[in-house]
């Protein structure tokens, strides 16, 4: 890659100019490719069939046009107007005085090396059940198979055993993800999210239009669809629409800047990103279908009501539920090829979009390559991830992890970000300006209102209820001092690297920066 | 599937999917703006 420096004008970064897709479509694929990802298959359906069925789409789409599609478009103007990764754009937004912003952005930066030392992991198991799938590997045990023959799991603790059969997929995984990660945006990111969705989205049309011919599939659909109004009086089934619309379209935590960083100046910001939105929940609803159409197959093959099925989210619904239908279903292997291969493809290019956000953080604060952070940054958070999640206890790690990982790390990444960009630095208006300046889809006060206002109390208050049932009640029955360790040390581990990072020498200058358009020009505009 | 059911999947279709599709028809149609703010003449337009 070609070296040289650029004004402080335009916006300098680092000593090489700053990589771009290499169109609007190559963006849009690989924003879709990183917002589309286990959640999207293994959550959404089982959630919406708990939370009113039908029902559940009215606060669920509400979700998404009050909270989703605000907090991803204040991603997309922060990452554009500010042209770098998590830690350079907060710092730029906070200005002289707001220096220590770049803290918010290594916080975030920590929450994807976190979590992609474990969803690496979970890639790999659906890589080995998609070899499983061939010859039924499972037996008819799939719970059994799953926790004792294919992972070994034992009691909550930390295991120097290893799992050969989750060591070396993991280890391939990481091999793939970082030769992806080396070759850049444009060649890497691109390319492979350009090669992937696609295939996703074939490989599941063909798996739903399959399980919708299965016996009981009209079944499982009713299940899903049937509204259940009394559910609209109940606050946590809003809690758990907005946490999935949140959880879901990969927002506020670094993702959607360091993507939206490597578009060109003058991109369309917030039309792309309406279609990244509605792709995104599209998908969700054909997950759906196809989730449950297969559940609704299982359950007449039982004899039993889908309300009596169990392991329909998740984990267990992956790697136990599926399993058992693909064993009894005319077509299995490939029914089974399908859905793993799904889950592979979808799990590997939102596993790409978050080391992409650590690998840009360290391009920009360090002065090195992607093939250079790919190298050395990546190469030590695959030896961790192989250390804690191919050993007998991987999977309780994992569990616990994820949960303090999302539900506390991101939701307060979420509420900081939201609170100091529109009440303490008060940059509503100028990324508001910024929006309109550059997009067909125009935003306004009430845009301001729903990232400063609504979105932040609904986060809040799914915090406070996570953090009072994770200290009352604990979680799965793990030991105290367990999730003292694996859970609360998370967050220590993200706290204590977001400072650490902060407190390092830049080897470029980030601050020698004018972001376009200017904040006069962007006045002038708004008389 | 019942007729409550199948209204539903039509309404999720429609809002979701149309959105989609409505989204996608917008971008097409307009993918960039006519007018720039003073300044972009100096920046990279190749995107």
């Amino acid at each position: 890659m070609a070296t040289k420096q650029h004004s402080g004008e335009h916006g300098t970064v680092a000593s090489r100019p700053r990589e771009q897709w290499s169109g609007q479509l190559g963006f849009i694929l690989s924003a879709i490719g990183s917002a589309v990802g286990l959640g999207n298959i293994w959550r959404f359906p089982g959630v919406a069939y708990e939370n009113g069925g039908g029902a559940f789409l009215i606060p669920y789409l509400i979700a998404l046009v009050t909270a989703g599609i605000p907090i991803l478009f204040l991603d997309y103007a922060i990452g554009h107007r500010f042209r770098g990764s998590a830690p350079t754009a907060f710092r730029r937004l906070g200005g002289k005085a707001g220096k220590w912003l770049e803290s918010l952005g290594w916080f975030q930066v920590w929450i994807c090396i976190v979590i992609a030392v474990y969803y690496a992991a979970v890639v790999a198991w659906a890589a080995s059940y998609f070899t499983f799938s061939f010859d039924l590997r499972w037996g008819d045990d799939t719970a059994g198979f799953f926790q004792n023959e294919f992972l070994q799991t034992s009691a909550p603790g930390f295991s120097a055993q290893f799992v050969p059969a989750v060591l070396i997929p993991l280890v391939l995984v990481w091999v793939a993800v970082l030769a992806v990660l080396g070759s850049g945006i444009a060649k890497g990111v691109q390319r492979a999210n350009l090669i992937f969705l696609p295939l996703l989205v074939v490989a599941f049309l063909i798996l739903v239009v399959r399980a919708l011919f299965l016996d009981g599939a009209m079944t499982g659909l009713d299940a899903l669809f049937t509204p259940d109004f009394s559910a609209l009086g109940d606050p946590s089934v809003w809690i758990a629409a907005y946490s999935q619309i949140f959880f879901s379209l990969s927002i506020a935590f670094g993702i959607m800047i360091t993507y939206s960083s490597y578009r060109n100046r003058k991109a369309n910001v917030t039309a792309p990103a309406l279609v990244v939105a509605f792709a995104n929940s599209s998908f969700e609803i054909i997950a759906g279908i196809g989730v449950f159409a297969t559940l609704g197959f299982f359950a007449f093959q039982q004899g039993v009501g889908i309300d009596e099925l169990e392991g329909i989210t998740g984990v267990g619904l992956s790697f136990i539920t599926f399993p058992a239908i693909v064993s009894q279903m005319p077509g299995g292997p490939l029914f089974g090829a399908l859905f793993f291969g799904s889950l592979v493809m979808a799990g590997f290019t939102s596993l790409l979009s978050v080391l992409q956000v650590v690998s840009s953080a360290f391009q920009d604060k360090f002065g090195i390559s992607a093939r250079q952070a790919s190298i050395r940054v990546g190469s030590a958070l695959a030896i961790v991830s192989v250390l804690l999640f191919s050993t007998t206890t991987g999977l309780i790690t994992l569990d616990t992890v994820d949960q303090w990982a999302n539900n506390i790390g991101i939701v307060v990444a979420a509420i900081a970000s939201t609170i100091l960009v529109i009440w303490v630095f008060r940059k509503g208006p100028e990324l508001a300006g910024h929006l309109n300046a550059v997009s067909t889809f125009k935003v306004g006060r009430i845009w301001q209102l729903l990232v400063g206002v609504l979105a932040p109390a609904v986060l809040l208050y799914m915090l406070i209820q996570r953090i009072i049932v994770l200290v009352t009640e604990g979680y799965e029955g793990y030991p105290l001092w367990y999730l003292a360790v694996a859970g609360w040390g998370t967050i220590a581990v993200i706290l204590i690297g977001a400072i650490t990072m902060t407190a390092l020498r830049w080897k470029h200058d980030p601050d020698d920066f004018a972001p376009w358009p200017s904040t006069q020009a962007l006045k002038e505009l708004k008389k | 599937m019942s007729g409550i059911a199948i209204t539903f999947f039509i309404i999720a279709a429609v809002l979701v999917w149309g959105g989609l599709i409505a989204s996608i028809i917008f971008l097409a149609r307009k993918p960039q703006l006519d007018v720039y703010p003073e300044g972009s003449e100096l920046v990279s337009d190749d995107d």
